[in-house]
């Protein structure tokens, strides 16, 4: 293969419209998965659980991997598999350190499992692969009305917690004395972001989940301060990363999560360099008054 | 004049140990109230129970004539300054505004009132200048000012500090502290500052409750911090020096529990 034919596989815009109108699915599902992971993100961020998202994509992709197995539903074992990994360390790792350890014991373990029933399954190789880095170019409509019911119950639910989550996020020790139901709301953040992680799989997959439930939220905190502004930036960052992907994606023959991926890695580095030039200015919002 | 914090036969024991027993206490309105003791005598627990996240093991705990509970309104909470990550998504302001409302469901509709009261408070604190510098960036001092702006969010009557002043500089202890005594005495709060050293507030304090190897000793800074008085709560020789309307306590029993005391006893400057 030379150059051309490498960078032909890679980007590919012959028949762009009539593909477009074929993955018109795909490009909602993508949509509304930026829309999530940038929401979840910031909070992924806040209560500083970038490792337990790796931890919880490896249960997940277990779970999936079972299911296929099996012969049952994907979604429903990759969502099994994270939310039980999302609950096990909401309950056991209140403390950082605990956490930690805990991920790392649970994350090899998740992924010895899935490597064992991807080995035991006897179907298409493209399934396996899929579920490791992502396939979304196959979305169904009802596939993706199940995937834009569970993004909305999510979301739905995360904004009813939104206020006292924040509060218990960056400032536990005050939420707690003014009575904020700290663990409670940890564990519920818990299942939330289990359910983010399982249906983030399906686009990116399970290697690739910190593409969308990190990055755009760290990109975001690189250039700004005001919480509204994080969360925005977060969605839109998300959103460009996952349907650009998506769009870029189209006319190869390559899965669809390394354009995501580095649509979003661009992102970021753009928001460091913005945000180191900023700091080197002393740009941070201080009123300075001549003496 | 009905007493903000009522204590009666309060005692608390984890096991075998008991940390006080048959407390009874009245601090009234406008009361400047220090609880001082070494590391592990109860002091933060005492806030605890204030703040309805430890319960008595015996006796009650009032709180305006009523029971405790978790997260009361009246009750402002000022606790030791921690360091915050520099990338944190929040600026000073939103810090504060956690203070007026970050306890309530859903996200914040109609944020103008909201924005209101935090410019108040901000401006009560002189923190406006930097109201929008995120709080990682903060000196240590500036962010307890705003942690005090935060806990006045409720227009609380009592104020409870949780060593609010450790790790502070000189000259933001006193700012810090003349804030807090001004919220005491201008708007009548009353004030529980649990702390390791009196010296940053001995101007203020009205009484102490000193706590040491499960007693305690309740009064003015006159009659608790004295050598006899102490010595006996020890139960060893510890000598109480004035000098320049400072106390010293040299001599006390576990130097690495009263490090800070210490060290400063021995460096003559105030903590």
């Amino acid at each position: 293969m030379d150059l051309g034919d490498l960078l032909h596989s890679i980007f590919n815009f012959e028949n762009y419209g009539e593909l477009l109108v074929l993955v018109q699915n795909s490009i909602w599902a993508g949509a509304v998965l930026g829309l999530l992971g940038g929401l979840m993100g910031t909070f992924v961020m806040k209560r500083d659980l970038a490792f337990a998202v790796h931890g919880i994509s490896e249960l997940s992709f277990a779970g999936a991997a079972f299911a296929l197995l099996i012969g049952a539903n994907i979604v429903l074992g990759s969502l099994a598999g994270s939310v039980l990994a999302a609950v096990v360390l909401g309950v056991m790792g209140v403390r950082a350190r605990d956490k930690n350890s805990i991920i790392g014991v649970i994350m090899p373990f998740g992924l010895g499992l899935g490597i064992l029933f991807l080995s035991l399954y006897e179907g298409r190789a493209a399934n396996k692969f899929g579920l490791l880095t992502g396939q979304i170019v196959s979305v169904g409509t009802v596939q993706l009305q199940v995937l834009a019911f569970a993004a909305v119950v999510v979301m739905v639910a995360l904004v009813a917690i939104w206020r006292p989550l924040t509060f218990a996020s960056v400032d536990p020790d005050v939420a707690t004395a003014r009575g904020v139901p700290v663990r409670a709301l940890a564990l519920g953040f818990m299942v939330l972001l289990g359910i983010s992680v399982a249906l983030s799989i399906q686009i990116v997959g399970a290697l690739l989940v910190l593409a969308l439930l990190i990055t755009p939220a760290a990109a975001a905190m690189r250039v700004t301060s005001s919480p509204r502004l994080v969360v925005t930036l977060s969605i839109v960052f998300a959103m460009t990363a996952t349907v650009g992907g998506i769009l870029l994606a189209l006319g190869g023959r390559l899965p669809i999560s390394p354009y995501v991926t580095t649509l979003s890695f661009l992102i970021y580095v753009a928001c460091r360099v913005i945000g180191g030039a900023k700091a080197k200015r002393g740009i941070n919002g201080r009123i300075l008054r001549s003496p | 004049m009905t007493p903000v914090v009522s204590l009666r036969g309060a005692s608390l024991t984890f096991g075998k140990r008991t940390l006080w027993e048959g407390l009874d206490l009245d601090i009234n309105p406008g009361e400047f109230f220090a609880v001082l003791g070494p590391n592990g005598s109860g002091k933060t627990t005492f806030l605890k129970v204030l703040l309805g996240l430890q319960e008595l093991s015996t006796g009650t705990a009032m709180l305006d004539g009523r029971p405790v509970v978790r997260g009361s309104r009246r009750i402002g909470y000022v606790p030791q300054q921690k360091s915050f990550d520099p990338d944190t998504p929040l600026r000073a302001r939103d810090l504060v505004a956690l203070g007026v409302d970050g306890h309530r469901w859903g996200i914040r509709l109609g944020g103008a009132k909201v924005n209101r009261k935090v410019d108040e408070l901000l401006d009560l604190v002189g923190a406006t200048d930097y109201a929008k510098v995120p709080v990682g960036q903060l000196s240590g001092g500036e962010q307890q000012r705003l942690r005090v702006a935060q806990a006045l969010a409720t227009d609380p009557n009592v104020l409870l500090c949780d060593e609010p002043l450790l790790s502070l500089d000189l000259q933001h202890q006193q700012a810090v502290s003349a804030l807090i005594n001004k919220q005491c005495h201008e708007a009548d709060s009353a004030v529980v500052f649990v702390t390791h050293e009196i010296n940053p507030i001995m101007d203020y304090v009205d009484r102490v409750l000193y706590l040491a190897g499960g007693r305690f000793r309740v009064g003015t800074p006159a009659e608790v911090m004295t050598t006899e008085v102490l010595s006996d709560l020890y139960g060893s020789h510890v000598e109480v020096i004035q000098a320049n309307g400072r106390l010293i306590v040299v001599g006390l029993p576990d130097a690495t529990t009263h490090h800070h005391q210490d060290a400063h006893s021995v460096a003559g400057e105030v903590g």
